[in-house]
């Protein structure tokens, strides 16, 4: 087994660009679910507002690459507004619903054939990001970066890019979070009536979390985008909102720090444990006792389930998550 | 308070203005910070509330009692804002404020607690007072990120805060997460986070619910000393001492209506009274029976 190279890659995986566009993620999923209550099933849908703005720059306006930023703006406010209009007013469980099934719809919608000329259907765009790639300052082919840190100049742009963004972010967001501003949301998730009979309009603070939040997406599914070269709708499904979640969850909820460190570990772990099956059935299917246990085409299936089962162990001893505070899930039980 | 001696200037007054009102449902008071007309409210076939009028005096401690089921809830929640009324409106220092959301109220000098007691409990206690102050610059998330645009209110902000929560003697939990308090001391933090509001009239839906009897005196006290600091209190309250104890008038509710008002002597002998509580059989029998 070559555990130098098992070490290589899961130190590089910690790291990467996927860790980074899933912090950005979670810091939004943070605002909205962490810190103000509001259980957003739909984070991918905002990732998609991010990537299809930039997309939509030379697909459908023509216009220069920096016009996607104020276009994805726009597409989450809109997105934001829909979601939010109906159902903050309601209980939590409806947002959830509600954006569950809103980040399929906008995901159907994208790969339509209907709307192929404007999303590009289920192929997605690929010509989006010359204008991107232009600015790179680093040798696109070359090899940069020390030991276990190499990267291609490209991938080394992006990384800078994604972990600039995901350091603005978190500044911002803890500003945000120590001030009044965020005291309040902090209440609303603990009990919306009491702040409201204390004077606070909590309708119009919970769109602003959830606008808030939703650029953090947006700003990941932009570095996707950048980095993949493309936007592809199926990049946007279910189950890149509940990875996120979970990476989430896996940091500590309500930390600014917890949802950086989340996606990293998340990613490291995934591709150890990835790394680590693939050499251990590389040659033969492992057997223990004549039973075949693992085969090298169920590595993929297995490793989830072994992620699954790390989960299921990290709520039952470690429920806060790595950042979280113990004492402040105690209060729930109260 | 049979002790004259221990009566406050504003005791007095408050005692004064009702002299000469009449024990009558509905009756006008000679200054009232808040008059309701017409309020109806009816889930399904049940009519929670039909109120003809009700006027609450300025500058005193009005009691809201009745049998469970009465609608003293609901009628909280229909003057806060927290529900809408199928009919009525009602007017708080003069201007009219049934269409108002239950967000402005506070700004207007007028706020609740809760039956339920509503303590935010992963927040600490100091931060569920700062909570309460109204018109704060730092709360718009434009100037969130500019501490400095805040951090003077916000020092002010933190010494009232202080100040009630040492009145209110809650201050050794200052940093403590709300959560840990004992239920009594929750019902301070609620009353005292309450105040940071400046309110002119404040609404208490059953301050003594689960409060230990050595703690009641000083919830009497701390409800005292809101009157004398100018302000009107209405509390809705089971424990009938502490409506003779403490209120100027008190207003009877049943099944939805209000079925007497008066002083709380007044109110004691009242046979319409027994009857809502005792029930309308027993009610007549006593009546028989005395005469």
């Amino acid at each position: 087994m070559d555990w130098i190279r098992i070490f290589e890659n899961t130190i590089r995986a910690f790291v990467g660009v996927d860790a980074a566009y899933f912090a950005l993620a979670a810091i939004g999923l943070n605002v909205q679910f962490g810190y103000t209550g509001l259980l957003n099933f739909g984070q991918a849908a905002f990732m998609a507002c991010g990537a299809y703005g930039l997309g939509l720059t030379t697909q459908y306006f023509h216009v220069s690459f920096w016009w996607g930023i104020p276009i994805a703006m726009m597409l989450v406010i809109i997105l934001a507004l829909l979601v939010g209009i109906p159902t903050l007013r309601l209980r939590a469980d409806y947002l959830a619903i509600v954006t569950i099934a809103a980040a399929e719809l906008v995901r159907l919608m994208v790969r339509s054939v209907q709307f192929n000329r404007v999303f590009g259907g289920s192929d997605g765009i690929n010509t989006f990001s010359n204008e991107f790639r232009a600015l790179n300052p680093f040798e696109p082919a070359a090899d940069y970066g020390i030991w276990p840190f190499r990267y291609s100049g490209y991938t080394m742009f992006t990384l800078l890019l994604g972990w600039g963004l995901v350091t603005l972010v978190a500044v911002l967001v803890w500003l945000l979070m120590r001030s009044p501003w965020g005291r309040v949301v902090k209440s609303i998730r603990e009990d919306e009536d009491a702040v409201r009979s204390l004077g606070k309009n909590i309708y119009s603070y919970k769109m602003q979390s959830l606008i808030i939040g939703g650029f953090c997406g947006m700003l990941s599914g932009m570095v996707f985008a950048l980095d993949r070269g493309s936007v592809q709708p199926d990049n946007y499904s279910r189950d890149v909102t509940f990875y996120i979640l979970t990476a989430l969850v896996l940091g500590g909820m309500a930390r600014v720090m917890g949802s950086i460190i989340g996606p990293m570990m998340f990613w490291g772990l995934y591709v150890f444990s990835d790394n680590f099956l693939r050499q251990l059935v590389q040659s033969e299917p492992l057997r223990i006792g004549g039973v075949t246990i693992i085969q090298s085409t169920q590595v993929g299936p297995v490793n989830y389930m072994l992620v699954g089962l790390g989960l299921i162990l990290l709520m039952v001893y470690r429920p806060q998550g790595v950042y979280g505070n113990r004492q402040e899930m105690a209060l729930d039980d109260r | 308070m049979t002790d004259n001696a221990m009566r406050s200037e504003a005791a007095f007054r408050a005692h004064d203005s009702f002299i000469g009102i009449l024990p009558e449902p509905g009756i006008p008071k000679r200054d009232p910070i808040l008059r309701a007309k017409g309020v109806k409210r009816h889930f399904g076939g049940i009519i929670a509330v039909d109120l003809d009028v009700l006027e609450i005096q300025k500058g005193s401690i009005t009691a809201l009692i009745g049998p469970n089921g009465a609608g003293k809830t609901t009628l909280f929640n229909l003057l806060t804002g927290f529900d809408t009324p199928d009919a009525g409106n009602w007017q708080f220092d003069g201007k009219d404020i049934s269409k108002i959301s239950a967000h402005k109220m506070a700004a207007k000098g007028m706020v609740r607690t809760f039956q339920l007691t509503k303590s935010l409990t992963k927040l600490s206690v100091i931060e569920n007072m700062k909570l309460g102050a109204s018109g704060q610059i730092g709360e718009h998330w434009w100037n969130a990120l500019l501490p400095m645009r805040w951090k003077d209110q916000e020092a002010l902000i933190e010494n009232r805060a202080d100040e009630l929560l040492t009145r209110f003697q809650i201050d050794h939990m200052r940093n403590e997460y709300a959560g840990t308090l004992s239920g009594g001391q929750r019902k301070l933090l609620e009353m005292a986070r309450a105040l940071m509001t400046n309110p002119r009239l404040i609404m208490l839906d059953e301050p003594m619910a689960g409060v230990n009897p050595a703690l009641k005196q000083t919830l009497n006290d701390h409800i005292r000393s809101l009157r004398d600091e100018g302000m009107t209190v209405l509390f809705v309250e089971h424990d009938m001492d502490m409506v003779h104890d403490l209120s100027d008038w008190v207003v009877v509710m049943s099944e939805g209506r209000i079925i007497a008002e008066g002083t709380a002597e007044q109110i004691s002998g009242n046979l319409d009274v027994i009857e809502a509580y005792l029930g309308a059989h027993q009610g007549k029998s006593m009546f028989e029976e005395t005469t």
